[in-house]
């Protein structure tokens, strides 16, 4: 894809935040924005993988992956490039791992102005360091994702939700791979993928009833919990939680978590090292206040 | 009144850990001088610390003194990445191979680096678990180790590599901070300096302890062997697998010349005359595996397979297995000495740059065998010959940067699995342009202030941009 324009948009000096569709918390308010380019530039099904601009759509993506039995493992809202630079999964994350595995490479343009290539275009590589990892999640702060190739996976033959009353950790231990199990305090809601006959012994083997879908998630705050502390959420309410990844969706806003002294040291030592004059979305919280 | 002469970087060292984890006679440094590559490089202490704060205070001594130093494991990597230049110290965490914890309902452990990866697995076991990446040094090399490189293995097809296994670490960073990246919950805040650290290759800390992620074991496992008349049709298959929903836990492929000497070596009943041999295993619930087999049996027909055979139980599975595993045992008796690569070419290219490889090896006088993990489109060319045959190595290096070079031009990358190491820091030109590669050093940057953590590896120095096979003063093949 030409990123000659995007980059020429983004420019090597003054301020310059970017911004998809806006459901992610939008542009930085009162500074010059740009956008990266839509589109898909080629699905290649027997490699699964699928390349596209930054700023496609991730429903787009998903309607025209689903036209070749595939699917890519981002949350369905918003663009690519949004998903990618906030990095937060989807409930579905038990099943398809994290929003970080699915970028194999992109071209993102620096604050000098530089279309840079991070990663490569197979599954497997470990060639040099894995900047395209870095990226991920680091809101915009040491680069704008201009198009990506990203991993793709099969869709299922059957996908259904279940529910039962009652605590999940049994139902977590008995289960082969389930793609999301959700906790609220009260009940369990299960995903079970695969062949149908599967889905059903599976089903039966947690004592699951089937359901049209799963709760609705509070959307007040995220907390991130180690997957073993879930059960200290026992006998409260106000939740959704995640079990066996640890993302607690909560009714009530969640305040972020502060980072050790020389972790802060390093974010900032990346952030100078990629963005010396602070032009990339400036303000942005990457994790230790604003930059 | 004389002044107290300064204290050496050995005597800090020894002060650190105690005289009997500080050595430096030279028949124990010469065992360091190298990893399992063909680089040789030189060693002037090597150091065995066996916690947290001994590695740091080796990381200060050498700090202190200005002096490199190279985290090292059981010495398995084939790249070069442990290999000590310029008289580094060598920080051996082979004492520190401890399972510190394992949460069989979370799915976890935490690990010291030192512990072999197929020792994790084994531990786990009886809980239904095990680590999934499985490099073929599985037995001898650490779990530090395949974080440094994110190591990969035949069942990463499905299941991910290394990278994907390491929920975090705690690192000792080179300016001597004990941090830790990523944790036991899915969303740390900040950047994944996790993700970042994994497969850094020793250039921006040790990893001290690490937390991975289990995962269950299948609860049925079909393993299939079909052979071709030719390696086109073999490939054909895998893509035709893939391009169909199916994502096997692994898909390996052996070549004609490959086959016959596992075959002569091991007796499981391999047909000789083939051109390919695939090996596709499937894992999960059982109707699925079964609906599987039959459309993989079905397409590998399609595609001109000759024969399929489905083992029938755990000997006949362990079997199949056993002649992909002891590939290079069997390579030992043909030749004495065998050169290994690495790389990655998208699916569809894998007949065309394995005829490219053929090629390339028929011109330059050399044998060539074929082993590989064919789903995910990574090559392991095995130039096999004798280093006695003088000018030999000249031409094993010749044909190795020409494979390289034809993997990369056919939209592959330099390396899956074993990483860059000293091996291939001179062709990452060939992948990246300067600010790509100014991006990755602006990471080492950061991460390494101090710029001793493993140095002059990976990264090209910008003089030797676009030039190839220069190594550092010191190092010799």
């Amino acid at each position: 894809m030409d990123l000659s324009d995007f980059a020429a948009d983004v420019g090597d000096s003054g301020p310059v935040t970017i911004t998809g569709l806006g459901t992610r918390g939008g542009p930085v308010a009162d500074v010059r924005c740009v956008r990266a380019p839509a589109g898909i530039d080629w699905i290649q099904a027997d490699e699964m993988i699928v390349s596209c601009g930054a700023g496609t759509p991730v429903a787009e993506l998903d309607a025209a992956l689903a036209g070749v039995g595939q699917s890519v493992a981002l949350p369905l809202s918003g663009t690519v490039g949004g998903a990618l630079a906030i990095g937060r999964s989807s409930h579905r994350r038990l099943g398809d791992g994290p929003v970080r595995d699915v970028l194999l490479q992109t071209h993102y343009v620096s604050a000098a102005g530089e279309i840079v290539k991070a990663g490569g275009p197979t599954v497997k590589n470990v060639s040099g360091f894995d900047l395209c990892r870095l990226l991920v999640g680091s809101r915009g702060a040491l680069g704008f994702f201009g198009d990506v190739i990203l991993r793709t996976r099969p869709l299922p033959a059957v996908s259904q939700w279940f529910h039962r009353e009652g605590d999940p950790w049994e139902v977590f231990a008995a289960l082969y791979r389930p793609v999301s199990v959700l906790w609220d305090g009260q009940a369990t809601w299960v995903l079970i993928e695969g062949h149908s006959i599967d889905v059903a012994e599976q089903a039966a083997r947690g004592g699951l009833r089937p359901v049209d879908g799963p709760p609705s998630l509070p959307t007040g705050g995220r907390r991130s919990m180690a997957p073993s502390a879930l059960r200290t959420l026992s006998g409260t309410s106000g939740f959704v939680a995640e079990v066996g990844v640890g993302v607690v969706h909560t009714i009530e806003p969640s305040g972020p978590e502060p980072l050790q002294p020389a972790v802060a040291a390093l974010h900032r030592r990346l952030l100078h090292q990629f963005d010396p004059g602070g032009r990339l979305n400036p303000g942005i919280d990457v994790g230790f206040g604003s930059v | 009144m004389t002044a107290l002469a300064e204290p050496t970087l050995v005597d800090d060292l020894v002060h650190a850990l105690g005289p009997d984890r500080v050595r430096v006679g030279a028949a124990e440094l010469s065992l360091y001088r190298r990893d399992a590559s063909n680089f040789d490089g030189h060693a002037s202490v090597v150091c065995f610390p066996t916690s947290t704060t001994e590695i740091q205070a080796a990381v200060q001594a050498c700090v202190r003194h200005d002096t490199p130093y190279v985290a090292r494991g059981s010495g398995t990597g084939l790249a070069g990445g442990a290999t000590p230049l310029a008289g580094a110290v060598v920080i051996s965490l082979a004492k520190m191979n401890r399972i510190l914890a394992v949460d069989a309902a979370a799915r976890q452990a935490w690990v010291e680096p030192g512990v072999l990866n197929l020792d994790l697995s084994k531990a786990v076991a009886h809980l239904g678990l095990h680590f999934a990446p499985d490099p073929s040094s599985q037995q001898s090399c650490t779990i530090g180790g395949n974080v440094a490189n994110n190591s990969g293995g035949p069942h990463c097809l499905a299941d991910g590599v290394t990278s994907a296994h390491i929920v975090a670490m705690e690192v000792v960073l080179p300016e001597g901070d004990i941090v830790t990246f990523g944790g036991e919950d899915p969303e740390p805040a900040g950047f994944d300096l996790r993700g970042a650290f994994v497969g850094s290759e020793g250039m921006f800390g040790i990893a001290t302890k690490i937390c991975v992620r289990l995962i269950q074991n299948p609860p049925a496992v079909r393993t299939m062997l079909l052979d071709y008349m030719s390696v086109e049709d073999g490939a054909a298959t895998v893509s035709a697998i893939i391009a169909e929903g199916m994502v096997p836990g692994a898909l390996e492929m052996m070549d004609a010349l490959c086959t016959r000497a596992v075959e002569e070596y091991i007796h499981a009943g391999l047909p000789m005359d083939a051109a390919a041999i695939l090996l596709v295993e499937v894992a999960g619930l059982p109707n699925a595996l079964e609906h599987e087999v039959e459309r993989i049996v079905a397409i590998g027909r399609a595609h001109g397979a000759r024969n399929v055979r489905v083992a029938q139980d755990e000997a006949e599975r362990a079997l199949l297995w056993k002649g992909r595993k002891t590939a290079f045992g069997a390579i030992a008796r043909i030749k004495p000495n065998y050169y290994l690569h690495d790389t990655v070419v998208p699916r569809r290219k894998l007949p065309e740059v394995l005829n490219k490889v053929y090629e390339i090896a028929a011109r330059h006088d050399l044998l060539v065998m074929n082993v590989f993990h064919a789903g995910d489109g990574n090559l392991h060319p095995l130039l096999v010959f004798d280093k006695r045959e003088p000018g030999v190595m000249a031409r094993v290096h010749a044909a190795g940067e020409e494979i390289v070079r034809a993997s990369v031009a056919a939209g592959g990358v330099l390396s899956g699995e074993h990483g860059i190491g000293l091996e291939k820091r001179d062709y990452m030109p060939l992948m990246y342009d300067p600010p790509d590669l100014a991006a990755q050093a602006s990471m080492r940057a950061a991460f390494d202030p101090t710029g001793l953590a493993n140095p002059t590896k990976v990264l090209p120095s910008p003089a030797s941009c676009g030039d190839v096979q220069h190594l550092p003063e010191g190092v010799w093949i």
